[in-house]
């Protein structure tokens, strides 16, 4: 973090908000697995629909009704081969998917009584029971000599690779942290992945070998796409959105006005959460997962007053409602319709924020309605969203991006030829793990057709 | 409030629930419990000549349980009372003397010769008890010993071990039928000619319920071996149903008093057997899965339930459903029903589409415009069978409605208002002419 930005000047950022045991507490499961009687009795309540409505919503098409069907009957390594055979990712999704859009919201039983199967919590039962024993269910076919490149050690990339792996090409991955698993290690709320998981999943992920992790590497500085694409058959963009979008307001740059993605990049890496400098008074500017998970976690680690102020209204907000209560269940207020108009100092520390109240037009446009709003902030967040880093991304080549992101097929195939690409760095995706880990998947199934076909 | 009050042979209770012959009767400590809970009677668990037998000090139960841990079936291979003969007497005679409004029914397995019966019967009536049980239906070990449903497959012991009971016995005398047979008719009727006074069933039916999925033996096991056992509770309710109901529809038996035993877990069950024949019901399983609390609902179910039709007692519903009970040659061949699926109350899981193509006759198909699921019959393949109607998760979704009119668009043939059944039938070889 830079430290320069969160200095203790003012007291009003400071350490230790909380003793150590409250901070524990607070950072415990968000939602405790279940029991093996919870999970045969939430098991038996899936009707095993046809053409089931929760597969339909799955990004990454996993047989709901299969694998729950089979925690009833108590196969639950088969349960989890269904669920990891599609998202190799399933454990990590089944504590970070918004199951209250996606699959959960499709289940039948939302209009018997309004309360669907905990179709997330299941698929965390199942998964945790190969996870935790060890179960290994994939093996790698035999060596095809075909050798891929994979930029991103996020769970595009790996999903990518391990699916490669299994069907016996070597893969290289390209990090460019000290660790691997990208937003899922760097990013994810620390609450819904406890006890290191992020890590321990990928173990069991690359314990199937065949592939090699570089870490270190960054596009632009110790490769670039055009040595990738001669050194490899074929090669698999998941570098992610590896910059944050900024303000563009004048003083930006003053005391206490932060990254919410690299505090909490910090958040996930640091041991004694209680030593992390916490606002008193915080304001979190963007109304997606980021803002929510930012504002959420001040709020656990001590901060008095934690403001989320989005744009927009609410039912635009990329935020799940869910994530909304969620929010606003931990006391975090959230205010709608404002625009970030400029930020106020003492000394170079952010002291306030004054806010643009807005309008929404006819059109869907947003029109400032001549009134100000001004929130005390000592910590700024800035939760507006990532970028694309295009070093090495494009240079001598004719890489298609669009708002600047990679445009992919279907097949999450590029412009380029041997090049293909998902995750967060695609056009049109929704940012979700499970969508990077769909993206990766289709793209390695893409890539062994291409490559066993000679194409 | 309709008359619970139950008079079965002469033999009063002030409800039609009885503790069936089994476990929870086995002593006066049981008995006096279930009778302060309010059961209106019990049948002594079975007495038999002394010594008494004895019994295996490991597993005599088993069940089998949803995964919400409900047990849907169980089994037993307990025996006969292993307490000595004259211990249950004196304890008999005590309990009929503090609860004299109860009924109290010695269940009675003596071997096959007169003198036994002889010289116990007699003994067993002047403890004061109000009839007779004989137990011709146990299904393990007893029956090894040529007693139990050993007696109760063979229609010819039957008659003569219910004579040789009745020439001693001043009072009723119910014979307790083994289900473990081919038709429940012939040993029905046996009791009719030896002078039964009623019938009670049923006993349980052989049974393993599962294999030891670590050591692959049968399970339960005593030590390293296991033997069979009987099966009972809800799950065997509609097997006793049905011998129930043919006893009660047959000329010969029809005549018959029943008492209905055989997964009676709750008030409907017991209006299951009351409707189809019986006076009135026998409860064990249910108590040793519940206690014998559960007989409150049962008869304030029962209560509740007569009162709704208009019933003044128990009696006015023994055998009302018979009638309908028939063979199924006279089943109405011209009758044609068609499912119906409420669209506003259809959920949109599918399980109805998906078991009748797979399964039955393709006629529900299924639409999907853009996420919006669409179940809907076509009659022109639907027969009428009723797997949706079986499989749908939600109460009164889809219904089988009959044609009354028009032409079934399944065969082209209008719809007669004239019944025809298969004794007629065309395609039948022996159809009456």
């Amino acid at each position: 973090m830079n430290d320069k930005k969160l200095t203790n000047e003012a007291m009003n950022i400071k350490p230790h908000r909380l003793s150590k045991q409250e901070i524990e507490d607070n950072f415990t499961d968000l939602h405790p697995p279940l029991s093996a009687i919870e999970a045969l009795i939430e098991a038996d309540r899936c009707y095993f629909c046809y053409d089931a409505p929760c597969t339909k919503a799955c990004p990454s098409d996993i047989d709901v009704p299969g694998f729950i069907q089979s925690i009833q009957s108590d196969n639950l390594t088969g349960a989890a081969d269904k669920i990891l055979s599609e998202n190799i990712f399933g454990g990590m999704c089944a504590r970070d998917c918004p199951t209250e859009e996606l699959c959960q919201q499709a289940c039948v039983r939302n209009d018997h009584e309004k309360k669907p199967v905990e179709i997330g919590l299941l698929q965390r039962y199942a998964t945790d029971s190969v996870l935790n024993n060890g179960v290994q269910l994939f093996s790698r076919e035999e060596d095809t000599g075909k050798s891929i490149a994979v930029v991103g050690a996020g769970p595009a990339g790996i999903s990518c690779a391990h699916r490669l792996a299994v069907l016996g090409h070597k893969i290289t991955v390209y990090e460019s942290k000290d660790k691997l698993g990208g937003l899922n290690e760097y990013g994810i709320a620390a609450y819904k992945t406890i006890n290191d998981f992020a890590q321990q999943e990928l173990a069991y992920i690359l314990d199937i070998g065949g592939i090699t992790i570089k870490t270190g590497m960054q596009l632009g500085k110790q490769i670039n796409l055009e040595d990738l694409q001669q050194q490899y058959d074929a090669v698999f963009l998941g570098c992610g959105l590896a910059t944050v979008n900024q303000l563009n307001l004048d003083n930006e740059n003053i005391s206490g006005v932060i990254d919410a993605v690299e505090y909490i990049a910090n958040l996930r890496q640091t041991s004694n959460k209680d030593e992390l400098m916490v606002g008193k008074n915080i304001v979190v500017i963007g109304g997606g997962m980021t803002a929510i998970d930012i504002a959420v976690q001040s709020k656990l680690l001590g901060a008095e007053q934690v403001t989320i102020a989005y744009r927009r209204s609410k039912n635009i907000m990329a935020a799940s409602e869910y994530e909304q209560a969620l929010a606003k269940k931990h006391d975090v207020q959230i205010q709608y319709n404002v625009s970030p108009k400029r930020l106020l100092s003492a000394d170079s520390n952010v002291t306030a924020m004054e806010f643009d109240i807005m309008q929404s037009q006819n059109d869907g446009s947003l029109m400032a309605s001549g009134e100000n709003i001004t929130l005390k902030a000592d910590v700024v967040f800035k939760a507006i969203g990532q970028k694309l880093v295009t070093e090495g991304l494009i240079e001598n080549n004719s890489l298609q991006l669009k708002k600047g992101r990679i445009v992919v097929d279907e097949h999450r195939k590029t412009s380029l030829a041997k090049v293909w690409a998902g995750g967060d760095c695609v056009l049109d995706g929704d940012n979700l793990t499970v969508s990077a880990v769909q993206d990766g998947k289709l793209a390695a199934i893409s890539i062994n057709e291409t490559l066993t076909q000679g194409a | 409030m309709a008359d619970l009050s139950s008079n079965f042979l002469g033999i009063k209770s002030p409800n039609p629930f009885w503790l069936a012959s089994g476990p929870p009767a086995d002593k006066a400590y049981n008995v006096n419990r279930a009778f302060e809970a309010g059961w209106g009677g019990v049948s002594w668990k079975t007495l038999g000549e002394d010594p008494h037998i004895v019994n295996v000090n490991g597993p005599r139960y088993a069940s089998i349980m949803s995964n919400d841990r409900r047990v849907i079936g169980f089994n037993n291979i307990e025996l006969i009372t292993d307490r000595p003969f004259q211990v249950n007497l004196e304890e008999m005679r005590q309990v009929k003397r503090d609860w004299p409004d109860r009924a109290l029914i010695a269940s009675v397995m003596f071997p096959m010769n007169e003198a036994s019966w002889a010289k116990l019967v007699p003994i067993i009536e002047d403890a004061g008890v109000d009839g007779f049980e004989l137990n011709f239906g146990c299904p393990h070990g007893m029956s090894e010993r040529g007693m139990g449903a050993a007696v109760g497959q063979v229609p010819e012991y039957i008659k003569q071990a219910t004579e040789w009971c009745k020439k001693y016995a001043t009072t009723p005398v119910i014979v307790k039928l083994t289900p473990n047979i081919t038709d429940v008719l012939y040993p029905a009727e046996a009791c009719l000619e030896g002078g039964a006074d009623a019938v009670s069933l049923i006993n349980t039916i052989n049974s393993i319920m599962r294999v030891d999925y670590d050591n692959l033996t049968m399970f339960p096991t005593t030590g390293d071996m296991g033997s069979h056992g009987g099966y009972c509770g809800e799950a065997v309710k509609p097997i006793a149903l049905h011998m129930v109901a043919e006893i009660a529809r047959n000329d010969k038996t029809k005549n018959l008093p029943i008492s209905g035993i055989g997964g009676v877990t709750t008030w409907k069950d017991a209006v299951d057997f009351i409707a189809l024949g019986a006076s009135n019901v026998q409860v064990c399983t249910a108590a040793m899965v519940y206690g014998f609390k559960i007989v409150e609902d049962m008869k304030t179910g029962l209560n509740n339930f007569l009162d709704e039709k208009g019933m003044n007692s128990v009696q006015e519903l023994v055998g009302k459903a018979v009638p309908s009970v028939t063979d199924w040659k006279y089943l109405n061949l011209n009758h044609v029903d068609k499912a119906v699926i409420d669209q506003d109350k259809c959920i949109k899981c599918g399980r109805c589409h998906i078991v009748c193509e797979d399964t039955a006759h393709q006629a529900i198909e299924y639409s999907n415009n853009g996420g919006d699921r669409v179940f809907t019959v076509n009659d022109d393949e639907c027969v009428g069978c009723n797997l949706c109607v079986s499989v749908c998760p939600v109460v009164d979704c889809i219904s089988m409605v009959a044609m009354t009119t028009g032409t079934d668009p399944r065969t082209g043939k209008a719809i007669s208002p004239k019944a025809s059944d298969w004794t007629t039938h065309p395609n039948n070889p022996l159809k009456v002419s």
